[in-house]
């Protein structure tokens, strides 16, 4: 049985700190039903979107085979897989009780992460400012911002909540308490990554040929 | 013991403990005393129904107050009452079914209380600021975008911070029975309530993220000048229908669910048997949840789907009531050569039956996509609808009420004032509801103000309001049962109804730990084996140890607070700047107390061995 000093010490931590304790499982368990939970929330969305894609009404629009580049999304996906990589890499070293390692690798998961964001603020920019493609102007333009907006602002969830862990731990390392924080923050890291590849796909590639 | 000292508590000390609480036993009550006032506010917008349409061309009450109540009696029935209620009995007696001394998640199970009641509250200050919800309680675009006062924002954003709640609740269930059960606890010796909790959270998990971006692209149309549901600017109405649907029919399935746990408890114990087809019972509980994520369009066939979607969801309607027949007849057969017990809550299960049957044969006649075209927006569904919804549900949320009383609060109620409500409850919904079926088939549409004289549909809603005057005095049969037990009732003992399931191994009152030693558990219906096989004692599976136990907080309190002010700030945001300061406040309150959580470690404490020692020996 462990006690809360136990819980708290970095010393002989067991091969799989993540999954060492009751609350870490339950954590670790919790966190994939609630994936599953947001899988249905972009499905509704994906959904909505696909259905009011390129639909103007009266109004004025661009369509998507104009609206789109693919070099910059291109790009974004690019950075934003690799921070995926580099959050495994995070945990690799997690399971190997190097928490300095841990800890680069997130650093470096946070910067892609923050660069995938400026780029997709300079894309929303670009469509505002050039196209006058608009949350408003109209169905596409809110259905393709809800989309692409909620999995940004699900990007910049995620990044505070890796730096939150960061600075929160960065003066007293791995232990049985913050490695589950570590590794659920790591799997929705992941779970955004997944969604992008999905937005990548039905919104920009289907939205230049389809 | 325990409670001794809580009662010598002062009034402040008690509120904190409630405010603060992460016991599971302390939120049920919480849930239940939310659920119950829901429920009153419910049946009294029911009430105000049944009153104008009490006689022809009544200008009892004006239209749009009209639409206004019909609306908030479907929105508070549906998520303010029913849902926390089920909670309620969930909170209560999942983890003490499955040997546990807690969920998974305290904290998130206190955060999902505040988040129902904030959002609760948040759609009922709508009476006071201008005018409630008008569009029915499923809020169709276009009349829901258009709709001129604020009503349907205080729907949309307290329904989305209710929903939050609900959807931790499940995720929560879903691991504390994954990851909690006692040793010996198989998947196939939990109770059945257990399983339809297990199973109904599952369908938590993937029906209301549906409604949360539902409510999101309804919220965005209506406040912030979005398009999704306007046909001019390229948006589509039925695109709400779908994903309204996609969640709401999984929630008929997640509320009366629970409800057939609930029976099946009861009808085990007051027969003296083992339920009739335990295995058959489990597969038709998951299969009705997994076609039940299959038939949202049955509430389409007049959309203009065409003939070949409305045949699949049609014939897969019509599927459901295959796994439902096998629940009503392991009922009757478990009940068969019992030795029955008529208590108040069998009374309840015995007339659950018959009630439900009924409604789900009308369910199966609504499935029939033809037929349904002259069924559609009649009373003929509105009576189907409610045979199935407080004929299940309800009828099941009071037969739990009575059941599992001695495990909430050590008391048993009142037996003949029970079965007073029973009568009186049960005659009244009969003479309520049968009737509209008639009066829906000879054409009655649902959600009109008034009728008019001389189209025959005099006599049928005068008998029908005459019912629900009926169902309104059980109702208060039952809060003068509850008063009179809490006030006057003794004690009873741990196992009054000489019970089959773990929660009734337990010392009356249940100890804050639950379980001194976890129980080993060795078949289904553990305590009915030790009654019958062993000593009547369950066996301990572990020695008395140090418990460790999570920590009270205020923190979900606060979030909960914060995501309310904010709600304001967000519904007025479009008439006034001072939205975005309420705005501000809210997130701020929301996400610092976020925050707050994240950064502060709150590893728990421990009840230690010697502590509980001088409780008692370690076996019971």
């Amino acid at each position: 049985m462990s006690t809360h000093e136990d819980v708290l010490s970095s010393e002989n931590l067991p091969h799989e700190p993540e999954k060492a304790t009751l609350e870490g499982k339950n954590k670790f368990l919790g966190f994939w039903f609630f994936l599953g939970g947001e899988t249905v929330l972009f499905a509704s969305l994906f959904g909505t979107y696909l259905a009011l894609r390129n639909s103007f009404g009266n109004a004025e629009g661009t369509p998507t085979q104009e609206l789109f580049g693919l070099e910059l999304v291109f790009i974004m996906t690019v950075i934003l897989l690799t921070s995926s990589l580099t959050s495994v890499y995070a945990m690799y070293h997690m399971k190997n009780h190097d928490f300095k390692k841990m800890m680069v690798w997130l650093a470096i998961t946070v910067i892609l992460g923050a660069s995938f964001l400026g780029l997709e603020v300079y894309e929303f920019n670009h469509y505002v400012h050039e196209y006058g493609h608009t949350f408003t102007s109209h169905a596409f333009g809110s259905a393709f911002y809800a989309l692409v907006g909620f999995h940004g602002a699900h990007v910049a969830f995620g990044l505070c909540w890796i730096l939150a862990l960061m600075f929160r731990n960065a003066k007293r390392g791995l232990n049985l308490y913050n490695a589950p924080k570590f590794y659920i923050a790591s799997l929705y890291w992941h779970f955004i990554d997944v969604v992008w590849v999905f937005i990548f796909t039905v919104v920009y590639l289907m939205g230049k040929v389809g | 013991m325990s409670t001794a000292t809580l009662e010598k508590r002062g009034f402040g000390a008690t509120l904190w403990d409630y405010l603060t609480t992460v016991d599971h036993k302390k939120i049920a009550i919480l849930y239940l005393l939310g659920g119950a006032f829901f429920f009153l506010l419910g049946g009294l917008e029911a009430m105000l129904i049944r009153l104008q349409l009490m006689v022809p061309d009544n200008e009892l009450i004006g239209a749009q107050f009209y639409n206004e109540v019909m609306t908030m009696h479907g929105t508070t029935m549906i998520f303010l009452a029913a849902m926390p209620l089920i909670f309620a009995f969930m909170n209560a007696v999942v983890p003490l079914q499955i040997g546990a001394r807690d969920v998974a998640f305290p904290f998130l199970n206190s955060l999902g209380f505040w988040l129902f009641l904030f959002g609760g509250v948040l759609l009922n200050c709508s009476w006071f600021l201008g005018g409630a919800p008008d569009a029915g309680w499923t809020g169709y675009a276009p009349l829901s975008i258009w709709s001129p006062t604020h009503g349907v924002d205080f729907y949309a954003v307290g329904l989305q911070i209710s929903g939050f709640g609900t959807l931790m609740g499940g995720i929560n269930f879903i691991v504390t029975i994954v990851n909690m059960r006692a040793p010996g606890m198989t998947y196939m010796r939990m109770p059945l309530f257990t399983w339809t909790a297990f199973v109904a959270s599952i369908l938590i998990l993937f029906a209301f993220p549906a409604l949360t971006i539902g409510l999101f692209l309804m919220t965005f149309d209506r406040l912030f000048g979005a398009n999704f549901f306007v046909p001019d600017m390229g948006g589509n109405e039925i695109i709400w229908e779908h994903i309204f649907w996609i969640f709401g029919h999984p929630e008929v399935y997640i509320l009366v669910l629970p409800a057939f746990g609930i029976f099946s408890e009861i009808i085990s114990t007051f027969s003296k048997k083992r339920l009739f087809g335990y295995s058959s019972m489990v597969f038709a509980t998951v299969l009705i949840a997994f076609l039940g994520f299959m038939v949202w369009a049955h509430h389409m066939f007049t959309v203009g789907m065409g003939p070949i979607a409305n045949s699949i969801f049609a014939i897969a309607t019509m599927a459901i009531a295959v796994p439902t027949g096998i629940k009503i007849f392991n009922w009757l057969l478990t009940m068969w050569g019992g030795n029955i017990r008529m208590t108040t809550p069998m009374l309840w299960a015995a007339g659950f039956i018959p009630t439900f049957t009924i409604g789900g044969m009308t369910g199966v006649m609504v499935a029939v996509a033809a037929a349904d075209f002259q069924y559609h927006d009649t009373y003929f569904v509105v009576a189907h609808f409610h045979y199935v919804i407080v004929g299940g549900v309800v009828f099941g949320l009071i037969a739990a009420t009575h059941y599992w009383w001695p495990i909430m609060f050590g008391k048993v109620l009142d037996e003949k004032l029970g079965k007073w409500t029973f009568w009186t409850f049960f005659i009244g919904f009969h003479l309520t509801f049968f009737i509209q079926h008639f009066l829906g088939l000879i054409g009655m549409p649902r959600r009109y103000w008034k009728f008019l004289p001389g189209q025959d549909l005099e006599t049928g809603n005068f008998i029908s309001t005459i019912g629900a005057l009926l169902m309104a005095v059980g109702t208060i049969i039952l809060l003068y049962n509850v008063i009179k037990t809490t006030v006057k009732g003794e004690m009873c003992s741990q196992d009054p109804w000489d019970g089959r399931t773990l929660e009734w191994s337990i010392p009356n009152p249940t100890p804050h730990y639950n379980f001194k030693q976890l129980p080993l558990v060795r078949g289904l219906d553990p305590v009915w084996i030790e009654k019958t096989q062993g000593n009547g004692k369950v066996i301990p599976a572990e020695p008395v140890n140090d418990i460790h136990m999570p920590n009270n907080s205020f923190l979900p309190f606060m979030i909960s607070l914060g995501l309310f002010i904010a709600g304001f700030g967000f519904i007025y945001r479009p008439d006034t700047s001072f939205g975005y300061v309420l705005i501000a406040i809210g997130l701020i309150i929301t996400f610092g107390s976020m925050l707050i959580r994240s950064l502060k470690d709150d590893t728990g404490h421990h009840i230690h061995k010697e502590d509980l020692e001088k409780e008692g020996a370690g076996v019971e």
